[in-house]
């Protein structure tokens, strides 16, 4: 789960990191307000999930109340990489030295969380890492003994010469390391880490990711997510416990498996058609779920046909049988529906089906081709 | 021969009482997995009750059950809540393959759970995997056992279902298996492409490789450079997630192209650099398969 600049600030700002001053406005009003109220020039920045809202006119410094309105205007509406922009960040201009950039990361290939620094702040690290990868410092904490007291100097090192500039980003480090445990984050970036020209040094842009599967542990960071930015057949996905993403295609798919059902997505346009998503209904699936599945493919009016690719390995093939039935039942559908089921229970699954009067195919390529047929004579 | 799991796996089953856990129990006691323990914190003392007569005892730990019982691997099918702890209580209880079945396991508890098992010499595959089946000799985990035939090919694949579609293609085609394995789909795994690889070069039996990946990481051009380097058999791979828009993480916590980096594109490309013949759809796995077997 992706949240929003101000809200990683808040929980950076919860485990001691400086950061600016900051609220969010959702109308001009509210933005003028708070500049008054923080007096002197303010930034106005556009709060969505998207990097490169610099370049895409999102962020604006404003001198007077009447820039704050202009600015603030223009971004609250605004469309960055396709989210509509319903938020603003007003916060008080800082004074800026230096910039670097402080991140940390679940590793896939240490298997634990790194640490990347870089004294070259404020662009792109993945743009830095390949231009210049020697302005980079990373460190790999291990899970056994955490994060040493030594380790962020080593880090802080590689970023300032001033010893008091170092101590401060120093503590920082290890701050971020605690807010990256204790929310269960996958990503935490700083970017960019400043010093000011008073010698201090501060947060003044965060971009944070937390693990989905830590949520349960943390019931205070659930109300961070954003609903705005996602379609509702997405949320209420996720609410089914569903994994499901949205496509501009008309073949609505339903299986059981992410990569089953993203090799299914494949297969439709391999036969020339266009899947309308991506739905996996999980392991361990009982009826409720394919309804709920159902109905949420149903919603997207682009649909023309479903497609159920079901090989049962811990989904139960009568399972999801019972589950097609049922939702049939229950609600309207309009396009029609082509099965393939196979794997475990596939007999008890293929009788319930059959006593419904549906019937399955035993194979992906022919329930794929069969599906993309009905999209293209209708 | 097959790796990992055979006729001398004497299996322990964490959460054998859940709703998951004593469904596959069943499905391996009947696929002739010698599953010797359960363990249910609280339970010990009962039985598990197989079908034709055979009993499993329930333990309250690992612990107890490796040392009452001698059982040398585990399957893991706890809540995501305690899924961690419990690949490192069978670690230290010294079992030395961990299959951890349970999907959306917090990433930094495995992180820790990882480290563990290395230091304690246990080889973990998962979490979020459906685990090895070696044909006709064992299965761990939640493979359906009736997809599956032996023979010369050895599978690895990073989903579950996928793999099923893979298997059964070569099944129908008479094409049998020395072992299939699903390395799982999150992004911290034990037992990535590169070490499964390894274990099957050290498989006399094993012919031909099918290796099935999908978007989101650099794990699968990581093991072509590997085969091209190391490995004397053929591979054939497949990479699912050829249509997943960037930046949408697709199911699998790990299955998210970043930036550039991750897609199903770059990965097809590293496989054919690297003399991996690359099937465009799971059904042309048979025909490449056949054609490195014949070679």
């Amino acid at each position: 789960m992706n949240i929003h600049e101000y809200q990683a600030k808040e929980i950076l700002c919860a485990n001691g990191i400086p950061v600016p001053p900051g609220e969010v406005a959702t109308t001009p009003e509210e933005a003028v307000a708070l500049a008054e109220q923080y007096g002197g020039t303010v930034v106005v920045k556009a709060q969505v999930h998207s990097g490169g809202r610099g370049k895409a006119g999102g962020v604006k410094l404003a001198t007077t109340t009447a820039e704050v309105r202009e600015h603030a205007e223009k971004i609250l509406g605004m469309t960055i990489s396709g989210l509509t922009v319903e938020k603003i960040l007003i916060t008080p201009a800082e004074d800026i030295d230096t910039e670097a950039y402080v991140g940390i990361l679940m590793d896939r290939g240490f298997q634990a969380a790194t640490f990347i620094v870089s004294a070259e702040g404020g662009i792109d690290i993945e743009q830095i890492a390949h231009t210049d990868p020697d302005a980079i410092r990373k460190l790999t904490v291990d899970p056994r003994y955490g994060l040493m007291d030594h380790q962020p100097y080593w880090l802080a090192n590689s970023l300032y010469s001033e010893p008091r500039l170092v101590k401060q980003a120093a503590k920082i480090i290890h701050q971020l390391y605690n807010a990256f445990t204790s929310s269960g984050a996958s990503m935490i970036e700083i970017n960019p880490l400043i010093t000011t020209s008073s010698g201090e040094v501060k947060a003044i842009d965060a971009k944070m990711s937390i693990d989905d599967s830590e949520l349960f542990r943390h019931p205070e960071l659930v109300g961070y997510r954003d609903l705005s930015a996602e379609p509702v057949a997405e949320t209420k996905a996720r609410e089914a416990s569903l994994s499901y993403v949205k496509l501009d295609g008309n073949v609505g798919c339903c299986v059981n498996g992410a990569g089953l059902a993203m090799a299914t997505m494949d297969l439709v346009k391999y036969y020339g058609g266009e899947p309308a998503n991506f739905l996996d209904i999980g392991g361990s699936s009982n009826p409720e779920k394919v309804v709920s599945a159902l109905k949420i493919i149903t919603s997207d009016s682009n649909v023309k046909v479903i497609l159920f690719n079901i090989f049962g390995g811990i989904t139960r093939g009568d399972d999801v049988a019972r589950g097609i039935v049922e939702a049939t039942k229950r609600i309207d559908i309009h396009v029609p529906i082509v099965i393939r089921l196979t794997g475990t229970n596939e007999k008890e699954g293929l009788d319930i089906l059959g006593e419904a009067g549906f019937s399955a195919f035993s194979s992906m390529d022919e329930v794929v081709e069969r599906a993309v047929e009905i999209v293209n004579a209708g | 021969m097959a790796i990992l799991v055979d006729e001398n796996t004497k299996l322990v089953v964490q959460g054998i009482t859940g709703r998951d856990g004593s469904f596959h129990t069943l499905q391996m006691m009947e696929y002739g997995t010698a599953v010797v323990a359960g363990v249910t914190p609280g339970k010990g003392g009962q039985t598990f009750e197989g079908s034709e007569g055979a009993s499993v005892p329930i333990f309250n730990s690992m612990d107890e059950a490796v040392s009452e019982t001698g059982a040398n691997a585990s399957a893991v099918y706890v809540p995501p809540a305690f899924a961690a702890s419990a690949v490192e209580e069978a670690a230290d209880a010294g079992v030395s393959l961990v299959v951890a079945i349970t999907e959306g396991v917090p990433v930094q508890d495995m992180a820790r759970a990882h480290a563990f098992a290395r230091d304690h010499g246990a080889r973990v595959l998962g979490p979020n995997c459906p685990g090895v089946i070696s044909p006709g000799k064992a299965k761990v985990g939640i493979i359906p056992g009736n997809i599956v035939t032996p023979g010369p090919v050895g599978v690895i694949s990073r989903s579950g279902t996928l793999t099923y579609e893979a298997v059964i293609h070569l099944t129908n085609a008479g094409i049998g298996q020395t072992t299939c394995l699903g390395i799982g789909g999150d992004p911290l795994i034990g037992t990535n492409f590169v070490d499964a690889l390894e274990v099957f070069a050290g498989d006399a039996e094993t012919e031909a490789i099918v290796m099935i990946g999908e978007i989101g990481g650099t794990d699968e051009q990581e093991a072509a450079q590997w085969v091209n380097e190391h490995l004397e058999i053929p591979v054939v791979g497949f990479i699912a997630g050829q249509t997943a828009p960037p930046g949408r993480r697709m199911g699998h916590a790990g299955a998210i192209i970043s930036g550039s980096s991750g897609t199903a594109e770059e990965k097809m490309k590293a496989f054919e650099e690297n003399g991996i013949a690359v099937a465009k759809r799971p059904a042309d796995i048979v025909d490449l398969i056949q054609g490195a077997l014949s070679r």
